[in-house]
């Protein structure tokens, strides 16, 4: 709360438009199947649909019956189905199964699928085999961004990172350059891109394609610059333990599309209780960026004001009584019941932390980004895995100590596997098969000690070895030079100063001032230097496919102002609420505002869970 | 209710940022009580119109309708085209192997030449971009768009109308040649969606051997093509095609991956035994092994203990043991027949040896197990080791520490507790114990032996009014030949 803002950080734009847009469209689509009918709603879909459409607005336009895609049989009466789903051929095999089970029952309705964002032609070609095809109509529903917050804005396509991380399938690339081409067309036009990645290439690529060939209407820029980042350029980050409010709350309940289900333990009643977390919410808004330590002074100070608040009208006559009533009073309450139900949650983030003994688990990884402590690392995670404790920790651990130290020593990768599989299941042999091909945890290979060696003692991995690196990507797999990264850039800040917390002093202070995000930094050198010029040998160990380009309307955009200093940085593939606390914080210290724009909003255990294999 | 603002603003001088501890009940914690505390005392008055007004409720609300302004034709058609020039350079998004180019060039580089504040160069065509512009020097150019009764595009504008998902038709690509030549095309436009199309084309056209062959210096398409393969769950073409690329161990994993599916236990172990021939790597075999033989061996514990509850001879079991971990299995083992001899398969000692399971891991899973039946001497034995003079002693391959955190959580009474942490090496660590489990002894030892006379006080306080331990203190406070350090 103290924090130095600077006080001329620009305003944000309005992104309800793209709410408007995107409900407008979907009305538009349902008018385009007139009568009574019946919709069947993918799971996924169901809370993206809640922020833009309600049940209302979907009955207005003669939607009878609302159900959830479940792959069971229909039991609708309605005489028109109606499909809103993404686009995946196991979705659709469902609904030919549907239709042709009619078709057998000699039942006669009509079908209409929208996909959302796009259709692919794999959909189609099963609707083709499935002998369907005009039984079936289908359409697009494009609905590319839901903005979560002033500064959030997600395209809440959670696969877009396996798909394109580990399967290496480039069917969203469209979708994110589409994503970006209607935030360009609503708020743009933007001046500078920057990038690092291949997707991020690509989706620029795609992107520039779409403007070319579409029209801008001309406007007043309220984007400036762009930073588009893959998420595979930076795996420590999400992998870290979340200390931040929001992250969190965000790994202990889970927020789904900015909204969270408190349990009775929270609500201290007995029923559980679904509350949006963001900037509307006051108290949440002050405390969501804060390291955890400081929320608990934060909150009793709130509780003590709020009892001198309420104490006001000890003494009041009546007339003063009444005013306080009809001004202060709603204030209060809705002040009041927001503080009990984040004083609930940080009592039971606080139970389920010591519970787990977090302060260890914090001192592990806290050494595994230092670098130090090694031995005593793999002991602890070893036990960790021996007392069966929780799996996703242990993976996120032992991703966490591959990443750091450029893969594990051959006789710790198979000691720590084989006890791994003992404690949890050998069906987790394809999950270690998966982990493997994104690189996020590998054996050392014979050979590559000397790389080791040299980015232990901080010395840079020549040409010759970084192009050898590069040979050997026919897999994507990357390779982490976490070490001479973390050296070259600062990104481990020296362990013996003393760090205050509560008045922060760089963007480490998301992760108690032990690391600075690598993603966020990156962001932070590139609109220092307007580029990636003198950080060569960064990129390089980042194998490279960073850009920075721009318009040819840069120029005189650039005294502009404002919207110069509105920077959107995309995500491919999820980002973490700690980045977008990071960024927040980076934003107040240099006098930008930044939007962030991601796949999905991600943490270390859905980023895992989307790599496990253990399941038909 | 605070504590004073000089002790908060010591705690914070003093803490960097491994200091700060959630164990800490007695300071945040406690202060967040308190604010709970306040806050749930003015409940009251807020309570008679709790109408939960403003509270944001996510649910299908009433809400007025918009009206439906927008479509996409209205939006493009309101829009002016003010821009002719392509507004941002083309970058080369040429990922594939080929990467002669790579090392040379960075975008960057060419920004070094700019000028502060003044013209920003147009690299357009700075970039050499070679695979791409042997096939597709116009790539980009949409001139496809205004002749559209013909249907003989070239593989290029296929691509492009593919793209903007406009009707095409690839049955006049019938030459191997023009079917790689439309994949290439797709390929080089990163379209995953155009790409994935094609190759479902190839797919039904090409036989698979062709396919297989030309995909192997195609590594874009090629993943393209196992993920479409694996999202429409032909598994029998994907292990093809990994045995045509010699990728033995994803053949291998695809095919042990089906196991998942087989819910019958006696199919699957079968299964699972089929497994054993797959061409998995040798540490991965040996695992594959395990685990049929662990299935093996819990469907049988499994039949034999039915057979024992309805016999009356075992208690009823909640606890289920097939398709479970090893571990898991050896926890069960511990529980239900902790003493057997080793010659049976339910014997911890049994499982143990069969799986080559670590000390360690033995003896953290025995531990919890007998914990939680609260067998406090089947724990006490477990540690007990005799020295060759006959002397018992507590030894464990796992910290004291750890150890006491076991035993907590499975509820062990202080008097059990009090021994393990007794053993904890650490003085200090072992007075953090010590007070979060109220072993009030050892703490009080503890400050004795290191002759802490102000912790001592101070713990003082802690301890029940009149109780043993405030006597003990109070001994130990008036004792003569005690020479405190403090």
């Amino acid at each position: 709360m103290a924090h130095s803002a600077r006080r001329d950080c620009p305003e944000l734009p309005d992104f309800s438009l793209l709410k408007t847009l995107a409900r407008d469209h979907l009305i538009y689509l349902l008018e385009q199947l007139p009568g009574k009918k019946d919709l069947f709603i993918e799971p996924d879909l169901m809370s993206p649909l809640d922020r833009i459409a309600n049940v209302s607005i979907l009955k207005q336009h003669e939607v009878d019956k609302l159900y959830k895609v479940e792959y069971k049989p229909v039991i609708s009466t309605s005489d028109q189905l109606c499909f809103l789903i993404r686009p995946r051929i196991q979705t659709v095999k469902w609904i030919c199964d549907v239709a042709n089970a009619d078709k057998a029952a000699g039942k006669c309705r009509r079908y209409k699928i929208i996909f959302t964002p796009k259709k692919f032609y794999s959909c189609d070609a099963v609707l083709e085999e499935q002998g369907i095809i005009g039984d079936v109509t289908t359409d697009e529903w494009s609905f590319y961004l839901l903005p979560l917050d002033d500064d959030i804005i997600s395209l809440e396509l959670p696969e877009f990172f396996r798909d394109n991380f580990l399967a290496g399938d480039q069917r969203w690339v469209k979708t994110a350059g589409s994503a970006l081409h209607l935030i360009h067309s609503l708020y743009g036009p933007f001046s500078k891109i920057y990038g690092i990645g291949r997707c991020s290439k690509m989706a620029y690529e795609s992107w520039r394609e779409q403007v070319a060939e579409g029209e801008q209407r001309a406007q007043k820029a309220e984007i400036g610059k762009v930073f588009l980042i893959d998420r595979d350029v930076d795996f420590v980050t999400p992998l870290c333990s979340q200390v931040v409010y929001e992250g969190l709350v965000d790994d202990i309940f889970r927020i789904k599309c900015g909204c969270v289900e408190f349990g009775p333990e929270v609500t201290s009643s007995d029923k559980s209780m679904k509350v949006m977390l963001n900037s509307q919410d006051k108290v949440f808004n002050e405390i969501r960026n804060e390291h955890f330590s400081n929320v608990f002074g934060f909150l009793s100070q709130k509780a003590r004001n709020l009892q001198t608040a309420y104490d006001k009208r000890r003494g009041m006559d009546i007339k003063q009584m009444k005013t306080f009533v009809s001004e202060e009073f709603k204030g209060l309450k809705q002040e009041h019941r927001l503080l009990s139900l984040h004083i609930g949650a940080s009592e039971s983030i606080m139970k389920q932390k010591t519970k787990q003994d977090f302060q260890e688990l914090l001192k592990t990884e806290h050494s595994l980004l230092e670098g130090f402590e090694i031995r005593e690392s793999i002991s602890f995670i070893e036990e960790h895995i021996n007392r069966r404790v929780s799996m996703l920790e242990s993976l996120r651990l032992l991703c966490l100590l591959s990443i750091t130290e450029n893969g594990l020593l051959p006789k710790d990768f198979r000691s720590l596997k084989t006890q791994f599989l003992q404690s949890y299941g050998v069906d987790h042999l394809l999950t270690f098969a998966n982990l493997r091909q994104l690189g996020l945890l590998v054996e050392q290979q014979p050979g590559e000690m000397l790389t080791v060696m040299e980015s232990k003692v901080g010395k840079l991995v020549n040409d010759k070895t970084a192009g050898k690196l590069t040979d050997a990507f026919s897999s994507l797999a990357r390779k982490s030079h976490f070490r001479a990264l973390s050296r070259k850039l600062n990104l481990v800040p020296r362990s013996d100063e003393e760090y205050d917390l509560r008045v922060p002093r760089d963007m480490a202070y998301i992760f108690s001032g032990a690391y600075v995000p690598l993603s966020c930094k990156l962001v932070e050198q590139v609109l220092d230097r307007d580029g990636w010029t003198g950080l060569e040998e960064v990129t390089k160990l980042l194998n490279g496919h960073e850009f920075a380009v721009t318009g040819n309307n840069g120029a005189d955009s650039k005294a502009k102002g404002n919207a110069q200093r509105i920077v959107l940085v995309m995500f491919l593939g999820g980002c973490t609420f700690s980045e977008i606390s990071a960024l927040r914080f980076l934003g107040r210290e240099k006098g930008f505002r930044f939007i962030v724009v991601t796949t999905a909003i991600t943490n270390s255990s859905r980023i895992l869970e989307s790599l496990l294999d253990n399941h038909v | 209710m605070m504590k004073s603002k000089a002790d908060e603003e010591e705690y914070w001088n003093s803490s960097k940022y491994k200091a700060f501890t959630f164990d800490d009940e007695d300071d945040e914690f406690s202060r967040l009580k308190e604010s709970k505390q306040a806050v749930n005392s003015i409940r009251r008055l807020v309570e008679e119109d709790d109408d939960e007004e403003d509270v944001e409720k996510i649910s299908w609300s009433g809400e007025p309708v918009g009206s439906i302004s927008w479509s996409v034709n209205e939006t493009a058609a309101s829009n002016q085209r003010t821009d002719r020039e392509p507004a941002f350079p083309k970058i080369n998004t040429d990922t594939s192997t080929t990467n002669k180019s790579l090392s040379g060039y960075s975008l960057s580089s060419l920004f070094k030449g700019k000028t502060k504040g003044g013209n920003f160069q147009q690299f357009t065509d700075s970039l050499t971009d070679s695979s791409l512009r042997l096939y597709a020097p116009e790539l980009r150019k949409p001139k496809s768009e205004y002749k559209d009764y013909i249907s003989d595009w070239s593989p290029e504008e296929t691509v492009q109308r593919m793209q903007h998902g406009k009707a095409v038709s690839l049955e006049k690509f019938r030459s191997l040649q023009d079917k790689l030549l439309l994949l290439d095309f797709s390929v080089s436009a990163n379209d995953g969606n155009v790409i994935t199309a094609v190759l479902i084309y190839l797919k039904r056209t090409l036989s698979k051997e062709v396919l297989f062959r030309e995909l192997q210096s195609r590594q874009t398409a090629l993943r393209h093509l196992i993920c479409y393969l694996r999202e429409s769950r032909d598994h029998r073409l994907l292990q093809e095609l990994f045995r045509a690329l010699g990728r033995t161990e994803d053949e291998a994993l695809l095919k042990y991956k089906e196991h998942l599916s087989i819910a019958d236990e006696n199919k699957r172990r079968d299964f699972l035994k089929s497994c054993l021939s797959l061409p998995f790597s040798p540490e991965d075999l040996a695992l594959v092994q395990d685990h049929y033989t662990l299935l093996e061996r819990q469907i049988i514990i499994e039949a034999t203990d039915r057979q024992a509850e309805r016999g009356g001879k075992l208690p009823t079991k909640t606890m289920p043991i097939l398709n479970m971990s090893l571990i898991t299995t050896l926890y069960y083992c511990c529980f239900y027949h902790y003493s057997e001899a080793e010659n049976t398969f339910s014997s911890p000692l049994n499982v143990r040896h069969t799986f080559k399971i670590s000390e360690k891991q033995f003896f953290v899973t025995a531990l919890a197990a007998r914990a939680e039946l609260k067998e406090w001497s089947d724990v006490d034995a477990l540690f007990t080791c005799r020295n060759w003079l006959g002397f018992t002693k507590k030894k464990s391959p796992l910290s004291f520490q750890r150890v006491v955190d076991v035993l907590q959580k499975n509820s062990a009474p202080t008097q059990v507790l009090q021994d393990y942490v007794a053993l904890v090496d650490d003085a200090e660590l072992r007075i953090t114990l010590a007070q979060k489990h109220k072993c009030h002894d050892i703490v009080i030892n503890t400050y004795r032996d290191l002759k802490d006379r102000q912790q001592l006080l101070g713990y003082r306080g802690k301890v029940e009014m009149g109780s043993a331990e405030e006597r003990k203190i109070d001994e130990l406070l008036t004792n003569q030949q005690i020479r405190w350090k403090n």
